[in-house]
């Protein structure tokens, strides 16, 4: 990593990219678990195990799916019964859950997960033409996938930052006071060829 | 001598590359063999200037900021461990004048303290008010938070004491204290601020909540945006419980209240209180018919109490110093003081928490400095994506329950987003429309049909020609009249006041000529 740097330092030599790409990799040992790999492969036995632990919390399904995601990175549809069973609730009960809310992804996402604040503060500082550019460069519009499987890009409305509009999130880690060039700096230190 | 450094850990903080200052600065002391001690704390919430790094020395802390890593040889040379002087330096930190002139009371230890040591929390004031809870009965607890006329800070303004004194006089078996940290509104970020930099006082003013009301159980609804705040929650109720301050013999008075936090999942409807009891129950987040309302049947059908963070957050203090106290600030039913969160296109945006009556020019211009572009400013959105836009000729209006509602606005939860005049209105309301069909939890058709058309009809509206413009506004009118009086709550109910006051103060950018708004 620490080449990396240096290798930013003077290819881009401009402080605040400087900074952006360190904050980056700062944030590996601080990020919540993300789901780097996606993967339609997944352990039936887990998502039966994570509802078991948690069944006896009153309203469990919400901390299950939530737990579910967090461990695969999605919901799949077939563990709908599976955890149906365990909770004892009707499939239609869980699925309305699962189909509720925005968190829930029911596909596997890419390896990067990008989410973009597109409410109103972050609209006050460009946040429109950013979520423009953020698209061209991904290449890939908003809930969708790209299709090399390297980028996955999510809206978001409000991320508790707007003092420090436009916001985005790269793989669980917060940034403020992004611009196109600085969100540039900070997914070329992803591991990912992008055109 | 080591010397005591200070930097947020809050994450509008980190976004800002607080993380990278923070190792950049242990790694430097290292090279040049000075002792530094790192302390990670909240926020002072004065964006502009993050990352602010303070200095300890023996009677103050100095600050610096906003600092990069690129700056820290500099600092060091400039013998910033000994408060040397140097560009980034901005002296004192509780002098700097937009911090200085708050008024803060419910903000008084974010910034300052640790937010992962209760220690730290003890030693600035802290669990006092649960100190004194203790000693009064339920009914005593209950009348300090009327007498303080506090009223919700979540958006809604009902006193909380009211709403208290319900709960405390319906019996039942099992009661429940929820805190709402749904925090969905753009513009604001209060309650994170205080989950981040304070997290003991959330929980102080749940257990004096629960004591006073006789509940056993809370829990804490924290929307998925907030990963940080989560953490900082967890690892402080684990704290508190270590310490007896949370469990089934608080503190040996025999008094039980068990803490959970629940994560949200992305559903801003979920903010709104019946939505989020049912999302709780691990269901859809779908709003319920009131009455009953939740202070007799709430969450699994019992008495709960809901409030907002920064409500609760407002309880120690009240509860320590007595009602009459708190009710000193503010102005006519506004009682108290109010975290004002200024954000979008302002030079210094940031937290500022004052006594209600307080304009919204002092707070724009005074605390603001104006836009971030340097343009001229165009149009304010205050209290949220439910909150009207204002032009220019209305900034004089104090931030007041009462006068904003007298003008067709609300305080909502207090935050405040200023756009510049490269704002288009018709584009504003547009997507209040787009986000109240996205978050619309669908069981009144004007919320859920009426918004998607609300959109079309706005697209309508700008590209019509002048002979067609008046039935489409018409139109317009008509639906927001529909979806005003024809919603459940709030979210379908409300839209129309971002829509109508755009129309109404910026009739131009819908097409119309200036005085045609209405
Ligand atoms: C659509 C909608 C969204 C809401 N979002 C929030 C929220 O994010 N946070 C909050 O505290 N209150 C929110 N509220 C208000 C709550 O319904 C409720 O009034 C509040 O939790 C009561 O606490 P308080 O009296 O302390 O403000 C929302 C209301 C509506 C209608
Ligand atoms: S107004 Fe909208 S969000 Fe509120 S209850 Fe009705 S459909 Fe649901
Ligand atoms: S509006 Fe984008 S972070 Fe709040």
């Amino acid at each position: 990593m620490t080449a990396k740097f240096v290798w930013m330092t003077l290819v881009l030599g401009r402080e605040q990219d400087i900074q952006f790409g360190l904050l980056l990799a700062a944030s590996q040992k601080w990020t919540h678990r993300v789901p780097w790999m996606s993967t339609t492969r997944w352990d039936k036995a887990k998502v039966a195990a994570i509802a078991q632990e948690l069944k006896d919390k009153p309203g469990a399904l919400m901390p299950v799916l939530r737990r579910v995601q967090d461990e695969l990175g999605w919901v799949p549809a077939e563990c709908v019964p599976i955890v149906a069973e365990v909770l004892n609730l009707s499939r239609a009960e869980v699925h309305g859950v699962l189909s509720f809310y925005h968190d829930f992804r029911r596909d596997p996402p890419g390896r990067n997960i990008i989410k973009v604040c597109r409410a109103e503060s972050c609209q006050a500082m460009g946040g429109v033409s950013l979520a423009e550019h953020i698209k061209r460069r991904l290449g890939c519009d908003f809930g969708h996938t790209r299709g090399d499987g390297s980028f996955t890009l999510e809206p978001v409305y409000c991320l508790g930052n707007c003092a420090c509009s436009p916001a985005v999130v790269i793989n669980g880690q917060l940034l403020g006071r992004v611009t196109p060039e600085r969100f540039d700096a900070a997914i070329s230190e992803l591991d990912e060829n992008l055109l | 001598m080591t010397v005591r450094v200070y930097i947020p850990r809050d994450s509008g903080a980190r976004s800002l590359g607080a993380d990278t200052v923070a190792r950049a600065i242990e790694l430097e002391a290292k090279k040049r063999g000075e002792q530094v001690s790192l302390v990670r704390t909240g926020s002072r919430g004065l964006y502009w200037l993050e990352p602010m790094v303070e200095v300890e020395l023996s009677d103050r802390r100095v600050a610096y900021g906003p600092v990069n890593v690129t700056d820290i040889p500099a600092l060091f040379d400039a013998d910033f461990l000994n408060g040397g002087n140097h560009r980034l330096a901005l002296g004192r930190a509780d002098e700097i004048p937009y911090l200085k002139s708050q008024e803060r009371l419910t903000f008084s230890r974010v910034g300052i303290v640790d937010p992962y040591s209760l220690p730290d929390y003890i030693s600035h004031g802290g669990y006092r008010g649960l100190e004194r809870a203790l000693a009064l009965s339920p009914e005593q607890i209950v009348e300090e938070v009327v007498v303080s006329g506090l009223r919700g800070r979540g958006g809604a303004g009902f006193p909380a004491g009211i709403k208290w004194r319900t709960t405390l006089q319906t019996s039942a078996s099992q009661k429940y204290i929820v805190a709402n940290a749904d925090e969905g509104d753009s513009g604001t970020f209060a309650d994170r601020m205080i989950m981040e930099g304070d997290p003991f006082l959330l929980i102080e003013g749940m257990t004096i909540a629960a004591i006073a009301t006789g509940a056993t159980e809370g829990f804490i609804y924290l929307r998925s945006e907030y990963p940080d705040a989560l953490h900082t929650l967890q690892a402080a109720i684990n704290a508190a419980v270590s310490a007896g301050y949370l469990g089934d013999n608080i503190l040996g008075t025999g008094r039980r209240f068990l803490l959970e936090v629940r994560m949200g999942a992305g559903a801003y409807i979920c903010g709104e209180e019946t939505a989020m009891l049912e999302s709780l129950e691990g269901k859809r987040g779908m709003v319920r018919f009131k009455p009953p309302v939740p202070a007799i049947a709430g969450l699994f059908g019992r008495p709960t109490v809901i409030n907002n963070v920064v409500t609760l957050a407002s309880v120690p203090l009240i509860v320590e110093r007595g009602g009459a106290f708190y009710k000193e600030y503010g102005v006519g039913r506004s009682r108290g003081t109010i975290p004002i969160q200024l954000a979008g296109n302002v030079k210094r945006p940031g937290l500022i928490e004052k006594p209600f009556g307080i304009t919204l020019r002092e707070i724009i211009y005074d605390y603001g400095g104006g836009t971030a572009s340097g343009r001229p400013l165009r149009a304010v959105q205050v209290g949220g994506p439910l909150g009207a836009y204002f032009p220019e000729s209305l900034l004089d209006q104090p931030i007041d329950y009462e006068a904003l509602a007298a003008q067709g606005g609300l305080v909502g939860h207090g935050g405040i987003v200023v756009f510049d005049e490269s704002v288009n209105l018709a584009r504003q309301a547009r997507y209040a429309m787009e986000f109240c069909a996205l978050e619309s939890c669908g069981k009144c058709t004007p919320c859920r049909i009426g918004s998607t058309r609300g959109m079309e009809i706005i697209d309508e509206i700008v590209v019509a020609r002048d002979g067609e413009k008046a039935s489409r506004l018409e139109l317009l009118r008509d639906l927001c009249d529909t979806m005003s009086a024809g919603s459940l709550c709030a979210l379908g109910g409300l839209t129309p006041l971002p829509v109508m006051s755009a129309l109404r103060h910026f009739p131009q950018d819908f097409g119309l000529p200036p005085s045609s708004g209405g």
